[in-house]
């Protein structure tokens, strides 16, 4: 009735996951009766979960990134703590234990952390950029958004209700085969990663769709932001790579579920298949979060040096051959393998050459720095951060990309460090700025700018603390995921590294409050103007937060930097009498068809990995019900009417040139 | 019923005004009904790149085949012929279903889907029957690596036409409740990209798997 499902499940016997398993149960139950109490239920079903508005989607993406975030750091230091205690000790986590946290730490991160930050940004402010009123497909984005959140719910739930894999974020066979890994744990990987798989890719689709179709008046390809660039070619990159990943997922799955012989020891399976097909996945996953990561730094610093970006077009192309190059490097993730020294070469060399352009971006933004007027506002601060660090990050990565030399620090601590240092540095440092420099726009008041800028030093100091130990230790020989060692040499690095997690948790700290302090004081924080930070591009044209529609008339774009030019315009020419021409607009209506579909997966892929074939069945029908009956709607979409649009616009009009007057102009 | 919601201007999104003048104009969003072929032709592409992933793990595969049968003992291609000409003439059935749509004609829309469907069927049914009687030989996906891999890229192209006949009928279902929308008519576009991509796709497991298989 219940497959393998028993009470043997549930870990009674571990106090940790319990415990941490029951506070979260109850914090959401608590959360849960607030909102049904409260009365919230109604509002938070009709403007939230069914809503298909690509800001309300891009915020829902970056809360849930943000609480995994909670997650998978609570992972990473849990493993700081052992590592530094487990010094001829088995410290305080055992063996299957501390597997399964840096298993969930990897696959959370980058999965449920860093993967819905950018997607949520890039569906938050690529419509506005380019002007126009929502995403391609709207409904699609809605059921991309609850198919990754069931992923999330999936690995989470591994937490109290069986295990987690203990393979690693990526699940090598043999390893991860029935053999070895006979528990339920890889079943979660697999399950949570093809369902959130599936969301990732139709957001890749609809993004992609957007910005190569629908442009406002004028936006040509050459006068987009550099923001919608990196989107572009980032989720290019998602779908020529997700398939990829779900293809392998689905052999992995063949030989788990049916005795296949894709990557298994016998019958003539061939596990290097796996490191091929995953890392063929893997390498452009890593550019699919870095390149929206540049795209904010390059908004960000142009932003904040009061000039156009340096070198436009170079940027552009910089990031085009990114896209292209990332598919030709991927067997540097194991030059061990043994595939021959000119194999090693051709992959050493190109994995190289990626290095060019992503310098040239660097030079791009230290020029668009140069004789401009910084002003070191926290998103700016995030972005100078992240151009130190990632520059270390990227020499160590060209130093791992010469073969030899990765021989000796192949699955070192080294090579951790080093991955680190380019996705903390890199992208969680780019989603920070961009949090920090889409919030007012997002929610209309700006972030406290004190505990922003208290929070970065603490990430940015915690960061080298924690990260650059781990480079020395690299060095003395110490191989990545070891729950326990012997060498007295290795052992104050790791200290040292456990220190590092305290600041970051301190940092962390301090952004929870800056949150917090700017809900309080959000009425002086409040941003009447639309256009906080003296921006360029158009989401600043319109208000903050945007109208459902984000622009009343649609704008018309004549040059790179539109809303700049427009600004210089009217400064110019001052402001023209009469209000524009309104018309009806007609917007997606909201829709149940994500949610009840992500319900679905989620029965389906909990039932799945449990081997409950009736509820898989029951499942599998309950969703194509859902799909036949959003393709049976007759009205999926609902106007605004002329005179609405005009009051609203007049209003948001009204409170801009108040809160200018007020100012002195811009 | 007017076929925009996000195209806020009529006409193409970009155009060369003519060659002398070779500044590129953009008009603003693509009409719906570009946008949403577009974007499914995208979804194509991410498809058949994870058919590529099975494509390579078969030829990786190919000669794993641990001491059991190879292709060329296994293939019937008399078999095979049958399924490639049903599914080829479903393409042409799903062609003539288009072209009903355009004129708006139910009634040939009908016959032509009905038709395209009974051919889907009449492959899965042989397709069916060549993986029973492997599997009755001893020779079913956990024999060897190359035959989980043979199972899965040709089974893979299977639960495609499977999924695509539920849609056929939904499709049907539709036009019959509600005729020719505009966003019913943009499905029918959806349908018909989808069911020529298969016949695609199965014109290269044909040539790879069985062709090249039988010969080796």
């Amino acid at each position: 009735m219940l497959g393998k499902l028993s009470w043997a499940a549930i870990p009674f016997d571990q106090p940790i996951p319990l415990i941490t398993g029951a506070v979260v149960l109850v914090a959401i139950l608590a959360v849960l009766a607030w909102v049904v109490i409260a009365g919230h239920l109604p509002y938070l079903w009709r403007e939230w979960i069914t809503s298909v508005d690509h800001k309300r989607i891009g915020v829902m993406y970056t809360l849930l990134a943000s609480v995994m975030l909670l997650r998978g750091f609570a992972d990473a230091i849990m493993m700081r703590a052992q590592q530094a205690l487990a010094y001829h000790s088995q410290g305080y986590l055992p063996p299957e234990h501390f597997n399964q946290i840096f298993s969930a730490h990897g696959t959370i991160m980058i999965f449920f952390v860093a993967m819905p930050f950018v997607i949520g940004l890039m569906n938050l402010v690529v419509p506005l950029q380019l002007g126009v009123r929502d995403v391609a497909f709207p409904t699609l984005n809605s059921v991309g958004f609850w198919l990754t959140a069931t992923g999330a719910l999936l690995v989470n739930l591994s937490l109290v209700v069986g295990e987690f894999a203990r393979t690693g974020w990526l699940p090598y066979p043999p390893l991860s085969e029935l053999t070895y890994s006979p528990g339920v744990g890889v079943d979660y990987y697999l399950w949570s990663l093809l369902i959130s798989g599936v969301g990732t890719l139709v957001a890749g689709i609809n993004l992609v769709t957007t910005v190569l179709k629908l442009r406002t008046k004028g936006m040509t390809y050459l006068r987009m932001p550099m923001f919608c660039w990196t989107t572009l070619a980032s989720n290019l990159l998602i779908i020529a790579a997700f398939p990829i990943l779900t293809a392998t997922l689905l052999m992995l799955m063949l030989d788990r579920y049916f005795g296949f012989h894709f990557f298994t020891n016998e019958a003539g399976g061939n596990m290097m298949m796996f490191m091929n097909l995953i890392w063929a996945w893997g390498h452009p996953e890593v550019y699919i979060l870095v390149l929206p990561a540049f795209g904010i730094f390059s908004e960000v610093v142009s932003t904040f040096s009061g000039k156009p970006l340096f070198g436009y077009r170079s940027m552009v192309l910089a990031t085009m051959a990114i896209c292209i190059i990332s598919f030709m490097v991927w067997l540097h993730h194991f030059f061990t393998m043994g595939a021959g020294p000119d194999v090693n070469a051709i992959f050493g060399i190109a994995s190289m050459i990626i290095a060019v352009p992503t310098g040239v971006k660097i030079y791009n933004w230290l020029f668009t720095m140069y004789g401009g007027r910084i002003r070191f506002a926290t998103p700016m601060m995030w972005s100078l951060g992240f151009m130190v660090t990632f520059i270390i990050g990227g020499l160590t990565g060209v130093l791992v990309a010469v073969p030899p030399a990765d021989f000796l620090l192949h699955n070192s601590l080294f090579l951790v460090a080093h991955f680190h240092n380019v996705i903390i540095g890199g992208v969680l440092f780019g989603a920070f700025a961009g949090y920090t420099y889409w919030f007012p726009k997002a929610f209309g008041f700006r972030l406290q700018e004190g505990y922003g800028k208290a929070a970065f030093w603490f990430w940015l100091v915690g960061f080298y603390v924690a990260f650059f130990p781990l480079y020395a230790v690299g060095f003395l020989g110490m191989t990545r995921r070891m729950q326990h060692y012997n060498v007295a040499e290795w052992r104050p690095w790791l200290i040292l590294a456990a220190g590092g997690a305290v600041l970051i948790l301190i940092g962390i700290i301090f952004q929870i409050m800056q949150l917090a302090v700017s809900i309080r004081d959000r009425a002086e924080l409040r941003d009447h103007t639309g256009d906080p930070w003296d921006g360029r591009s158009l989401e600043w044209a319109t208000a903050s937060p945007p109208p459902a529609f984000n622009f009343a008339v649609m704008p018309d774009v004549s040059g790179a930097d539109a809303y700049w030019s427009m600004k210089m315009r009217a400064k110019e020419q001052g402001l023209q009498p009469g209000g524009p021409d309104y018309s009806d607009v007609e917007m997606p209506r909201n829709s149940p068809t994500g949610f009840v579909c992500a319900f679905f997966a989620t029965i389906m892929g909990f039932a799945l990995i449990w081997h409950i074939w009736w509820m898989v069945i029951a499942g599998g029908v309950g969703a194509f019900a859902t799909f036949v009956a959003f393709a049976w709607r007759d009205h999926d979409e609902y106007v605004i009417p002329a005179a609405e649009v005009a009051r609203i616009d007049r209003a948001n009009l009204e409170e801009r040139r108040a809160a200018l007057g007020l100012a002195g102009g811009t | 019923m007017v076929d925009t919601t996000l195209a806020f201007s009529e006409g193409g999104a970009h155009r060369l005004r003519g060659m002398e003048e070779s500044v590129v104009v953009h008009d603003g969003p693509a009409p719906k009904r570009i946008v949403t072929g577009y974007g499914f032709w995208i979804f194509l592409l991410s498809d058949i790149i994870m058919f590529s992933c099975f494509f390579a793990a078969y030829a990786v595969l190919l000669g794993q085949t641990a001491g059991g049968p190879s292709g060329a003992q296994l293939f019937d291609l008399r078999s095979v012929v049958a399924e490639t000409a049903c599914l080829l003439l479903s393409s042409f059935t799903c062609g003539l279903a288009s072209i009903a749509a355009d004129v708006r004609s139910a009634r040939w829309y009908q016959a032509s889907m009905a038709a395209t469907c009974v051919l889907g069927l009449a492959f899965l049914a042989l397709e069916g029957r060549e993986f029973a009687s492997l599997v009755s030989q001893g020779a079913g996906p956990t024999r060897s690596a190359f035959l989980s891999a043979f199972f899965t890229l040709v089974g893979c192209h299977g639960a495609h036409v499977s999924a695509g006949i539920l849609w056929l009928l939904t499709m049907m279902a539709q036009v019959f409740g509600k005729g020719f929308r505009a966003d019913i008519l943009r499905r029918i576009l959806c349908f018909a990209l989808f069911w020529h991509a298969l016949d695609i796709i199965w014109v290269a497991i044909f040539s790879v798997v069985y062709l090249l298989g039988s010969a080796a």
